[in-house]
């Protein structure tokens, strides 16, 4: 049986092998990514019960665990209900505009280091940052066309609020990304995993067993404060608290999607959700080693299959930690004002991204000459 | 033909379009099934309120058309100048290691005519929001 399959795909031409396995890989990625939007709305809700001293979902099976499929049964057979007041064609598109940059951006994420031949990458691009923050950019019309759509004062200003504020922070996070590709010298994603093998060279060896991972977050402080940046940054992008602005419900009654219902709504609630995880996943790969763990030879692309899936684990738990810290940020934090946010964006974080490029670039141009 | 690796560029791209195609799936999908599904199956119950705009509980007064800050234009042409100036950084982080003292010093020079820029924008007070 198995050999069958060998031998069917051994006799596909190169093209056709390269289409065959791209799909498979879409279609598991979609498959996964999908199933975590649906539980990380179950871990959000949970977490919230659990720190709030609630009990959370729990009529849905064990532990609430099928909330996520009512949940989405429910939105779907709900009345598909327009207001009359609307733009109809913008009203239409724009969950969809909302949800496909969210669901883009995995494209060029190593979620894993090679399974048999295939890299467990959709595209290995060379130019991955670019193409991630072209699409990121994206993000920013479905809800400005919601907003637009609605046509309706609440809505409106929680679009225009919504665009201002992810404009702002996607250039603190476009900057603070840059001193980690002077460091590394390349934009593929895939490369820059590769240089995060081992452990860190500055810890002084009289501490003996005690090393740090030789991710780029414990590389160099510069990194590390890049990191911080594209963190906070990641949190606005994503509108989550403490920068969930747009859906400020005391002033707003819920921004841009006030107007959304049904399928509609849910539409939008799985991109803002998928927008969490793939950016969980681009910290993971950028500044915590992605796929490698520096124990037990792990930091080496898989030979075995057993090995490659292992990797995928790896990078899995890694996602889901940072998921867990954006969910649990939520219910620690209060809202920022909106002054306060422009502020904090264009008064703080954009001018240390500038200088922390300067600093970067002229410690490695001293560093290269000595 | 045995199994082999592909990673020329041109294929990645091409997955790109196979992704894109899926995305673009993903949403209109549930969109037409949920619109198919009002349309033969569940029942119309439109109403004067229900289809009324969504405020605060009392009936809207007058349109969407309302005046918002004008602040919000200053930001965004600043956001221009500077997501541009993203992009230029990129690839001279990549060529970093081989670049010679010239061109180090002409992009130190680059950033810092936009940075002279950041900084008059914040003395005028366009970055204060009010």
């Amino acid at each position: 049986m198995f050999d069958n399959i060998t031998n069917w795909i051994d006799g596909l031409t190169a093209m056709q092998q390269f289409v065959l396995f791209s799909g498979v890989k879409i279609f598991a990625v979609f498959g996964v990514l999908m199933t975590c939007v649906a539980y990380a709305v179950w871990v959000e809700r949970k977490v919230a019960a659990a720190i709030q001293d609630r009990v959370g979902p729990n009529r849905a099976g064990p532990f609430g665990l099928l909330q996520p499929a009512c949940d989405g049964i429910k939105a779907f057979l709900k009345e598909d209900f327009t207001p009359d007041h609307v733009r109809k064609a913008y009203f239409w598109i724009a969950p969809a505009i909302a949800l496909i940059p969210a669901l883009l951006t995995v494209a060029v994420i190593p979620f894993g280091s090679n399974l048999g031949a295939q890299k467990m990458v959709i595209a290995d691009l060379n130019v991955g940052i670019l193409y991630t923050f072209g699409i990121v950019s994206l993000g920013v019309y479905g809800i400005v066309l919601a907003g637009y759509a609605a046509n309706s004062k609440y809505p409106f200003i929680g679009g225009i609020r919504s665009s201002a504020q992810m404009v702002s922070y996607e250039l603190a996070m476009g900057m603070s990304v840059i001193p980690l590709f002077l460091w590394v010298g390349d934009l593929n994603l895939s490369q820059l995993v590769i240089s995060q093998q081992g452990f860190v060279g500055w810890l002084p060896d009289a501490l003996g067993s005690v090393r740090l991972p030789n991710w780029l977050v414990f590389q160099s402080p510069m990194l590390a404060l890049s990191f911080f940046i594209f963190l906070v940054a990641a949190f606005a992008e994503t509108n989550r608290t403490p920068f969930d602005l747009p859906e400020a419900e005391q002033e707003l009654a819920g921004g841009y999607n006030i107007e959304y219902s049904s399928i509609k709504f849910a539409l939008f609630f799985m991109g803002e959700y998928a927008a969490m995880i793939t950016a969980s996943a681009m910290m993971v790969t950028l500044f915590f080693g992605g796929w490698t763990l520096p124990w037990f030879g792990l930091d080496q692309p898989a030979t075995s299959i057993p090995g490659g899936l292992l990797h995928i684990g790896i990078f899995f738990v890694k996602v889901v930690a940072f998921v867990f810290t954006i969910v649990w940020v939520r219910w620690m934090w209060p809202r920022f004002r909106y002054d306060q946010l422009m502020d904090l964006g264009w008064r703080r974080f954009i001018p240390l991204a500038l200088v922390n490029i300067v600093v970067t670039a002229l410690w490695l141009w001293i560093r290269s000459r000595s | 033909m045995p199994l082999h690796e592909l990673s020329q560029p041109q294929d990645s791209y091409l997955a790109l379009v196979v992704l894109m195609v899926t995305a673009v799936g993903m949403a209109a999908v549930p969109l037409t099934l949920a619109w198919l599904w009002a349309r033969y199956f569940s029942p119309k119950k439109p109403g004067k309120d229900k289809n009324a705009t969504y405020e605060c509980g009392l009936e809207a007064k007058g349109d969407a058309w309302i005046q918002f800050k004008a602040e919000y234009y200053l930001y965004a042409i600043i956001f221009l100048v500077f997501d541009v100036e993203t992009i230029f950084l990129l690839p001279f982080a990549v060529a970093f290691t081989g670049l010679s003292v010239g061109a180090f010093v002409a992009m130190m020079v680059f950033l810092m005519l936009l940075v002279e820029g950041l900084v008059w924008a914040w003395t005028k007070g366009v970055l204060t929001w009010k």
